[in-house]
């Protein structure tokens, strides 16, 4: 009888720890995805026939996760080719972003509608952000 | 007794207003400010002409018998634009085999938006020229008939891309009456407003 009551505390402890613990740890990079983003990429990631390019399970967002920061802070112009269609619409400058803000949404992106690019650290991100060719 | 008398009469009040709604909803409503509706004089769209993606004049004749949805657009929009089309898109596939629906969206950046520019648009989205016209104009003219269809098209430099503009999908009958309109950002909305699509599909087959 006297070990339920001592870990009673615990599994108060325990039950809150799951309580706090959300369905979707990206909630902030989902928040700016929808505010930044998903006017032209779309809710679910799909994009938009051939002018706007996917970034749900897009080969271009693997490839290129060492330039995503840099493609949302500043943008970007010309030809792409994702999953083997070219796309040449002109992406905008999200310069409203900070660098938070920036891997919050990038880790959100690596992890919605069944991606599975890893998490970026916001000290790779910053670093990345030095490096921008403008 | 008392009760049973409650509940019927609450039964017979609920079946009644059913039956209105039916009514009400049978039929589209005219929109707009009417110069004379007793007569039949419903708010109507004036004459256009404008160039469609392949270069070619587009006017009023063009939609002649026909019902035709409206939106207005840019080719280079940061904003709702792609949203908007997207839905476009998804009523224009609906009704991909209705012959008696055409579609018309305009440009309110005609100075960008060349019928070229509209032709690389529209190959991207795939889409028939014969069923969905992409027009540009004169901005006065573009910007004019904005009115005409309750929608909003303005110049504004302080407004992402250059252009205040409504995300509006109007639906217009045959006699280029307005008959519903929709926020064609929102998804349910514009499930809504393919009923209403249907409705004058219909009213135009028995009429």
């Amino acid at each position: 009888m006297k070990w339920i009551k001592a870990s009673l505390p615990f599994l108060l402890l325990l039950l809150l720890a799951m309580a706090c613990q959300s369905d979707n740890p990206y909630k902030q990079g989902e928040i700016l995805y929808l505010n930044f983003c998903s006017n032209c990429h779309m809710d679910n990631g799909a994009g938009l026939g051939e002018l706007i390019p996917p970034v749900a399970q897009s080969d271009y967002l693997a490839n290129h996760q060492s330039n995503i920061a840099c493609l949302i802070k500043y943008g970007m112009e010309g030809e792409i080719v994702v999953n083997g269609k070219t796309y040449n619409q002109p992406m905008p400058a999200v310069p409203q972003l900070n660098d938070v803000e920036i891997t919050n949404v990038i880790n959100y992106l690596n992890h919605a509608w069944g991606n599975d690019l890893g998490t970026v650290r916001l000290q790779d991100v910053q670093q990345q952000l030095e490096q921008c060719v403008k | 007794m008392n009760h049973l008398l409650k509940y019927s009469l609450l039964l017979a009040c609920i079946v009644m207003l059913g039956a209105c709604q039916e009514n009400a909803e049978d039929t589209l409503p005219y929109i707009g400010n009417h110069p004379n509706p007793d007569a039949g004089e419903y708010h109507r769209v004036k004459d256009f002409s404008f160039i469609n993606q392949d270069s070619v004049i587009v006017t009023q004749e063009d939609f002649a018998g026909k019902a035709y949805v409206v939106d207005f657009f840019f080719t280079s929009c940061p904003t709702i634009c792609p949203k908007v089309k997207q839905q476009m898109l998804r009523v224009y596939e609906q009704f991909a085999d209705e012959n008696q629906l055409l579609f018309l969206s305009h440009t309110v950046d005609p100075k960008y938006d060349t019928p070229e520019r509209l032709k690389a648009y529209a190959e991207k989205l795939d889409i028939n020229t014969e069923k969905w016209h992409l027009v540009t104009g004169t901005q006065e003219e573009l910007h004019g008939i904005s009115d005409d269809y309750m929608s909003i098209a303005l110049e504004n430099a302080d407004a992402p891309g250059g252009f205040d503009h409504s995300g509006r999908l109007i639906l217009v009958d045959a006699d280029r009456h307005i008959r519903a309109f929709c926020n064609g950002t929102n998804p349910e909305e514009v499930t809504d407003f393919m009923k209403d699509v249907e409705k004058l599909l219909n009213e135009m087959d028995k009429g």
